[in-house]
């Protein structure tokens, strides 16, 4: 007995513990690592994944709940590096160590989806829930800005 | 990578990227952090070699190195500097980790070191294999070498020209002689277009897609994924476990009870939980049921360790610097100042959580770590295995953070253990919580200033005395004797001109445990000089800048306090950020009211580094709303790399200044997790500007340099805002009323 959901436009069956948060369905389960472990408490924002086109903590998201839904993780982003928030955080050169730079990328993307063209507070609103501590905000904050003017909320 | 650990130039020979032959010219990074250093390793034959350069037919040119990616960006610019010298489109550079060798000394990266350690070493092994394609082209043409020259990875000659791709030349120029490196011809650097010139990351599209793989990536056939549960007090053991409950939950497949010990020890061990996902060894951990012997060091506090700290200085202290006599002269003057500052415990807070994948086999042993200090890990590996080193193969893989908590083996030799004794591979996860818990942290230190100044305001005395947890103490074989050593850092050596200075120390006893946490020690020195020195310029009545610039003096070299082997501290270089960072943030213009701009500046890791901050106090809550740098870190190699460094030092500067503080009860850390541990986040974050020196000197530190300034460049602007002064960290809401 199984919990289905749509995974990057996929439909994807797993057999795990209602329970068991999404984060280690996607880690350990399905072996999709780009979504990352930073607290297990949706303090940090590191886990964050679409679900439904909405920015979620997968950390503490029982996988039951998102039976039925559509997920999207870093790696169905896009396929190829070309979505704009990801054009524009190489152009801006965001990342440093990059641990915590798929959580900012999905929560980006997410604001960019509903306000195409966000003020610095809008950005202040949807990013602090993301930690960085190699401390990358400014590039961030920069790099959201850019991926507006690409036309990220577009797509 | 396919390579066994203890290849040597021959095989590298055979199994070339291609298949087929390559040129690989070996040769030897520093072993430790500083550019005078670097010139003495130098000096000795380059072997056995750490590091490598390969070309391949497909034109293709590997740096294989040991250097661990923590964020700091060494993967862009160390094969910088090496493309620069060898004359190749950056494009068709790539970087290897370099296997760990047990007879190479040293694999480690720290110390913000590794481009001032590794410059003239790249610089040289490029030139030598630049001059190999030149020699072998003239060769194949019949014409004299120096009527070649080495141009966008072609060897060119003539008029018309003609030219040979280096990947076209690999295999003759392979069997040529390696050029001497000492006298190997560099490149003048009016002619660098690589080297000075901002360059993005050179894994920044793995590092946005989520393909760059971490240690907690790593995926090994039949892995089970362990958590461990450890004692909450430091040097406390397991007393007793029933793992009944624990092994009743999905998905556990093995509970097991281990002992830690030697120098990588943080823990004496504790029982690990393994299971086929993170989250059944978490759950099982949960359900554990565990008694501790707690130790003598349960009734540890961080209030008692304060009450250490003041009786500590009630008694003299340990003299470590004693020039002139600042006693009688603080004694006897009209204009004494004194201070006290305190810091507490701070824990590095990775991103990614400790974890190491190790895999032990009867006849060798093969490790995924995240590590700065991978021939560390090998060596624990090879202890718990019962193998010798040479059969342990440690993979060092990306990093989510580093900040000095990687240097450590505990995490690796947990993982080791668990792995030896489940007889499969094994990740050793650690939850935030663990992290949080079983850091080693930053020490906490108490330290008590006094100045005296004459009436024309020069200073007449200086006198530092300080109490830590001290790391020496802990680590160092002579630390029981020299708890003092790397607890001052340019506290030592401060640059303003006094005939009088004492600097006293006593160790703080603590089994907390402690090491080097981003900048060490210059993190704390950093805010006590450069907060008293401001506490001075006022009770001078000066500008804080031209006190600065005044105390200073004339331009000099100042030897560095029981250093002298390190570069001294050039008085000019410091003025120079000073002004800059002045000039850029506009010193002395009018802020609007509640605001207030505070400067700092700092010698470290031989760069200098200065800041003005501009903060704004609200409602009791302190905002740093802007913050200029200026730093000379000697010649850039990517500009746009420091920029980004500087950047990340300043937040966790800030992060220093507002939140960090580990406390203790009972014996155990009192905080688990970014709730209770918090840090800037985005709508804290300040605009930031960093003007960077463009200097001709040999390159040195910029990992860390930029924190040590950002405290007390904000408790200054707090300072010139409110006329509190903010003598310890955080920064606490009831100190700004």
């Amino acid at each position: 007995m199984g919990t289905t959901f749509t995974l990057n436009g996929k439909s994807t069956t797993v057999d795990v513990d209602p329970q068991m948060p999404l984060l280690w369905v996607l880690r350990d389960t399905l072996n999709m690592t780009g979504t990352k472990f930073g607290c297990g408490m949706a303090l940090c924002g590191a886990c964050t994944v679409h679900i439904n086109g909405e920015a979620a903590r997968s950390c503490i998201t029982p996988v039951s709940s998102v039976a039925g839904k559509k997920i999207t993780t870093i790696e169905g982003l896009s396929a190829d590096a070309s979505h704009p928030v990801q054009k524009a955080w190489i152009e801006e050169d965001v990342p440093q160590c990059g641990y915590c730079q798929s959580g900012q990328i999905m929560s980006a993307a997410a604001l960019l989806a509903k306000k195409p063209n966000p003020t610095d507070a809008d950005i202040d609103d949807a990013m602090s829930g993301n930690i960085c501590r190699c401390g990358t905000y400014q590039r961030i904050r920069k790099a959201i800005h850019h991926a507006a003017s690409l036309g990220a909320g577009k797509s | 990578m396919a390579n066994s650990p203890a290849f040597s130039r021959r095989e590298f020979l055979r199994t070339g990227a291609a298949g087929g032959a390559a040129l690989v010219v070996g040769f030897r990074m520093s072993a430790r952090a500083f550019a005078g250093q670097a010139a003495e390793q130098e000096k000795k034959p380059p072997s056995p070699y750490d590091a490598w350069v390969r070309i391949t037919p497909d034109n293709r040119v590997t740096l294989i190195l040991g250097k661990s990616e923590m964020g700091q960006g060494i993967m862009t610019a160390l094969p910088m500097i090496l493309a620069e010298e060898l004359s190749v489109d950056w494009k068709n550079v790539k970087v290897e980790q370099a296997p760990t060798n047990p007879k190479i000394y040293d694999l480690g990266t720290g110390g913000s070191g590794s481009v001032a350690g590794s410059w003239l070493p790249l610089r040289r092994a490029g030139a030598a294999a630049r001059e190999m394609l030149i020699a072998a082209a003239a060769k194949k043409w019949e014409v004299g070498a120096d009527t070649c020259k080495a141009v966008d990875g072609r060897v060119v000659h003539g008029n018309p020209k003609r030219y040979f791709a280096y990947g076209e030349l690999v295999e003759s120029a392979a069997k040529l002689p390696v050029p001497n490196f000492n006298t190997v011809p560099l490149k003048n650097s009016d002619d660098f277009t690589l080297v000075g010139h901002d360059t993005r990351r050179y894994e920044v599209r793995e590092k946005t897609t989520g393909m760059a793989v971490f240690g907690i990536d790593s995926r090994v056939p039949g892995m089970l994924f362990a958590v461990v549960a450890r004692c909450p007090v430091f040097g406390g053991k397991v007393a007793s476990f029933d793992a009944a409950k624990a092994k009743a939950v999905p998905g556990v497949r093995d509970v097991i009870a281990f002992e830690t010990s030697g120098r990588g020890a943080s823990t004496a061990g504790g029982v690990a939980v393994l299971a086929v996902n993170s989250w059944a060894a978490i759950e099982g951990r949960k359900a554990l049921e565990l008694k501790w012997d707690l130790g003598p060091a349960a009734k540890e506090s961080s209030a008692g360790l304060h009450e250490q700290f003041l009786e500590n200085l009630a008694k003299p202290g340990k003299i470590v610097r004693n020039d002139g006599d600042a006693d009688s002269v603080l004694g006897s003057s009209a204009r004494k100042i004194e201070a006290a500052y305190e810091f507490p415990f701070a824990a590095h807070a990775c991103m990614e959580p400790m974890n190491s994948t190790v895999q032990i086999g009867p006849d060798g042993a093969e490790a995924w770590v995240p590590t700065q200090a991978p021939q560390w890990a090998q060596g624990v590996i090879a202890e718990a295995a019962k193998l010798p080193p040479e059969k342990v193969i440690v993979h060092t893989t990306l990093m989510g953070g580093g900040f000095g908590r990687r240097y450590q083996a505990d995490f690796v030799m947990e993982a080791a253990q668990v792995a030896k004794a489940a007889g499969k591979p094994v990740m050793v996860l650690w939850t935030r919580e663990d992290d949080m818990q079983h850091d080693f942290y930053r020490p906490a230190s108490y330290h008590k200033m006094q100045g005296a100044l004459d009436a024309n305001g020069n200073l007449a005395a200086w006198k530092h005395f300080q109490t830590s947890t001290s790391i020496a103490a802990k680590w160092r074989e002579n630390g029981a004797e020299k708890p003092e050593q790397g607890e001052f850092g340019t506290g030592l050596t401060i640059p303003y001109q006094t005939p009088n200075i004492r600097i006293e120390y006593t160790l703080a006893e603590s089994s907390v445990p402690r090491a080097w946490w981003r900048s060490v020690e210059h993190s704390t020195s950093g805010f006590v000089v450069e907060s008293f020195i401001d506490e001075l310029a006022a009770a001078s009545g000066e500008d804080p800048l031209a006190f600065r610039l005044k105390l200073i003096g004339g331009d000099r070299k100042i030897p560095l306090f029981d250093a002298e082997k390190e570069p001294p501290l050039d008085t000019a270089r410091l003025k120079g950020v000073l002004e800059l960072a002045a000039e850029k943030a506009g010193w002395g213009k009018p802020l609007p009211e509640g605001q207030g701009r505070g400067i700092a500046a700092f010698y470290s890791f031989d760069s200098y580094t200065a800041a003005v901050a501009e903060i704004s106090v609200k409602n009791g809550a302190v905002k740093l709303e802007r913050l200029v740098y200026a730093v000379d870190c000697g010649r850039p190699i990517n500009p746009e790399g420091v920029r980004s460094q500087v950047e990340s030092a300043a937040i966790y500067g800030l992060s220093a200044a507002s939140y960090d503080a580990i406390t203790i009860s009972g014996g155990r850390v009192v905080q688990s997790n970014f709730n209770d541990y918090r840090m800037p986040r985005m709508n804290e974050a300040p605009k930031m500007e960093v003007h960077v020196v463009m200097s001709k000197e040999e390159p040195t530190g910029i990992g860390e340099p930029g924190l040590p300034v950002v405290a007390p460049a904000m408790c200054n602007a707090i300072f010139a805002a409110t006329g509190k002064r903010l003598r310890r960290l955080p920064i606490q809401p009831q100190d700004l009323v």
